[in-house]
């Protein structure tokens, strides 16, 4: 049974990796999981110099899933290549990390410095709705998403992915521009923008106002959202959204994804990962798989 | 032995005040539970996902048992409340980094809970009084319904101030330390953000530690998602942006060390 897939090139041992800013750098699951178990490992988003992030609240619950609006608080590139990149290297996974900025420069500075690393592929969040300036804005129009995937692809050493924002009109044409502008690859989705109103207080959830939503109550919109980008482009899409079970993600490799990732749900079972991991092995046997590749966009039309 | 996500079965619960229940879980994770660390209890409604912080408010360490006091405060809670012995609930911890109890070594120490923080109190002046100290506790209530008292008393001398002065004196846990003339060489507290900032200007006043134990809206609870940070005076080795998660850099800090 082969569980291996690859993606521009890497190969990662099962299709599981970590959603970006849901499972820190890895040492904080640690004690959880052994994550030489994992395909990969996606690290919070990192930028060229340390950012603040929002004033808290910062989280909420909301039915079935939760709002964030962390606001990309990070350490910098600095200590992620000093503290985070050693410790991760220490584990036979893959490692991507995760890039933000407020300026395309931004994006570059740190794409640059990750170039004499060890890290197997970037990830670049064009797509974080909290953060006022910059990110998002990448993200939501194609032409700007076409000019910044065209600059980074000329200065990274690594394969790039473009991670795409929900929030658009249509996701396919956002696929279509990343593609075109030479990205090795696609995740979808980042958070939905919400709202949480306090009706006792009169006050917002958050101190941000809006959050980005995650965890299960977004997987149907999720699945679509793969399925229709997958469809797009020829470039492999990693899939995420609500994951928490192996039947989950088998959904999302059904749908057309060539990789799954677990966010939210950590939080809810801190082993979900390796769990969703195993669960897909049992699927193969169940159903006489020999292949994951063969679930990729397996669904029936 | 490191965090876990853990089975455990409720042995008894029962309502000590309005509102306010008393719980004791079977768990192994008691063994290496301290003094202001907690746990996060997960509600068994499916589309209630996030753990709740709730903390430690007694360990039976040999005995594998976790006491928790808890105030019904949303549907999570509520849910809490309707648990009945024998049930078996998805906890994760044991989470935070607890009261340095060796930084009341030889001093006098004095316990400050208002409310709902009143229960992490007992486990630590029971440690502290296991530690050879004899803590002064003093318990802030709304009104007389004073739980956890009698617990209190079995570790130290007990004060009580409550705010419609029904009970003990009327105030709240400084107006005590004035009224009764008391002198602290050392202040442990746990309480509503109010009560912590004045415990704050009351310690660099006297120039006395002051060790505060946090609140913040928490989502994984281990140091992960940077959901739960509060505000310190120096930057700190993790984030380098002066925010300290309470989850795991806490949820207690020396008073100095944070803004609030
Ligand atoms: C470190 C720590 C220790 C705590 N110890 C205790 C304790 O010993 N006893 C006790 O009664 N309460 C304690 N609390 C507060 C307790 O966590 C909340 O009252 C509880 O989470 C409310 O959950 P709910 O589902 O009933 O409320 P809801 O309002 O329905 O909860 C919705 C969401 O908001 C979160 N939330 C709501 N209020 C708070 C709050 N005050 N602090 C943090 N998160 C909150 C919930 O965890 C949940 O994710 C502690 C909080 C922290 C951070
Ligand atoms: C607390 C939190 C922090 C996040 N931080 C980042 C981030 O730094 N960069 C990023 O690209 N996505 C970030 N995300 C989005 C997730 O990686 C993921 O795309 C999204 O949450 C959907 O997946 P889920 O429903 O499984 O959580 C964050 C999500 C959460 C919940
Ligand atoms: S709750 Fe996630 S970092 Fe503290």
């Amino acid at each position: 049974m082969n569980t291996k897939v690859k993606i521009a090139g890497v190969e990662f041992k099962n299709p599981v990796m970590t959603a970006s800013g849901t499972f820190g750098s890895g040492m904080e699951y640690s004690d959880f999981v052994d994550l030489n178990r994992l395909g990969g490992v996606v690290t919070k988003g990192v930028a060229n110099v340390p950012w603040q992030g929002n004033p808290v609240p910062r989280v909420a619950e909301t039915y079935g899933g939760m709002l964030n609006a962390i606001g990309l608080q990070n350490p910098g590139i600095d200590v992620l290549i000093e503290r985070d990149l050693p410790f991760l290297a220490q584990f036979d996974t893959r490692v991507i990390v995760n890039v933000c900025g407020k300026s395309v420069e931004d994006y570059l500075e740190v794409v640059e410095r990750l170039g004499d690393t060890e890290v197997d592929m970037l990830e670049i969040n064009v797509s974080c709705p909290n953060v006022k300036e910059g990110a998002i804005a990448f993200g939501q129009k194609a032409d700007c998403l076409y000019d910044i995937t065209s600059r980074i692809k000329k200065k990274a050493k690594q394969p790039v992915i473009m991670k795409l924002s929900p929030n658009v009109t249509d996701i396919t044409e956002m696929a279509k521009a990343a593609e075109a502008a030479g990205a090795d690859a696609l995740s979808l989705i980042n958070t939905l923008t919400g709202m949480k109103i306090d009706i006792h207080r009169r006050t917002f959830a958050l101190a941000n106002k809006t959050g980005g939503l995650s965890g299960p109550a977004i997987k149907p919109v999720a699945v679509r959202m793969v399925y229709q980008a997958a469809h797009a482009v020829k470039i492999p899409v990693i899939g995420m959204g609500g994951i928490g079970s192996a039947e989950d993600a088998i959904e999302f490799l059904l749908a057309g994804a060539s990789a799954v990732a677990v966010g939210a749900m950590n939080f809810v079972n801190p082993y979900a990962t390796v769990e969703v991991a195993e669960g897909i092995e049992t699927y193969m046997r169940k159903y006489g798989i020999e292949d994951v590749a063969e679930l990729i966009g397996g669904v029936k039309e | 032995m490191s965090k876990q996500k853990a089975t455990a079965i409720v042995a008894e619960q029962r309502r000590i005040a309005p509102d306010i229940y008393d719980m004791w879980l079977l768990t192994d994770l008691a063994k290496e539970a301290y003094a202001g660390q907690f746990i996060g209890v997960y509600p068994k409604d499916g589309a209630r996902l996030l753990p709740r912080p709730i903390s430690i408010c007694e360990a039976d360490r040999e005995g594998g048992r976790l006491r928790i006091v808890y105030r019904i405060a949303g549907k999570g809670t509520e849910e809490f409340a309707g648990w009945r012995s024998g049930q078996s609930v998805e906890i994760l911890g044991v989470l935070g980094n607890g009261f340095p109890i060796q930084a009341a070594g030889g001093k006098q120490a004095v316990l400050m809970g208002g409310g709902i923080g009143i229960p992490p109190m007992l486990q630590l002046a029971k440690e502290l009084k296991a530690a050879g100290g004899e803590p002064i506790i003093i318990a802030g209530y709304r009104e007389g319904q004073l739980f956890l008292k009698k617990d209190l008393e079995q570790y130290g001398k007990v004060y009580v101030a409550t705010e419609d002065g029904s009970a003990g004196i009327k105030g709240n846990v400084l107006t005590v330390m004035e009224q009764e003339g008391l002198a602290a060489e050392v202040i442990m507290a746990c309480g509503p953000m109010p009560m912590l900032k004045a415990i704050k200007a009351y310690g660099a006043e006297k120039q006395i530690d002051a060790y505060l134990s946090l609140e913040e809206r928490m989502a994984c609870g281990v140091g992960a998602c940077l959901g739960c940070v509060c505000k310190t005076t120096h930057k700190d080795g993790h984030s380098h942006v002066n925010n300290a998660r309470i989850c795991t850099d806490g949820p207690v800090f020396e008073a100095r060390e944070v803004d609030i």
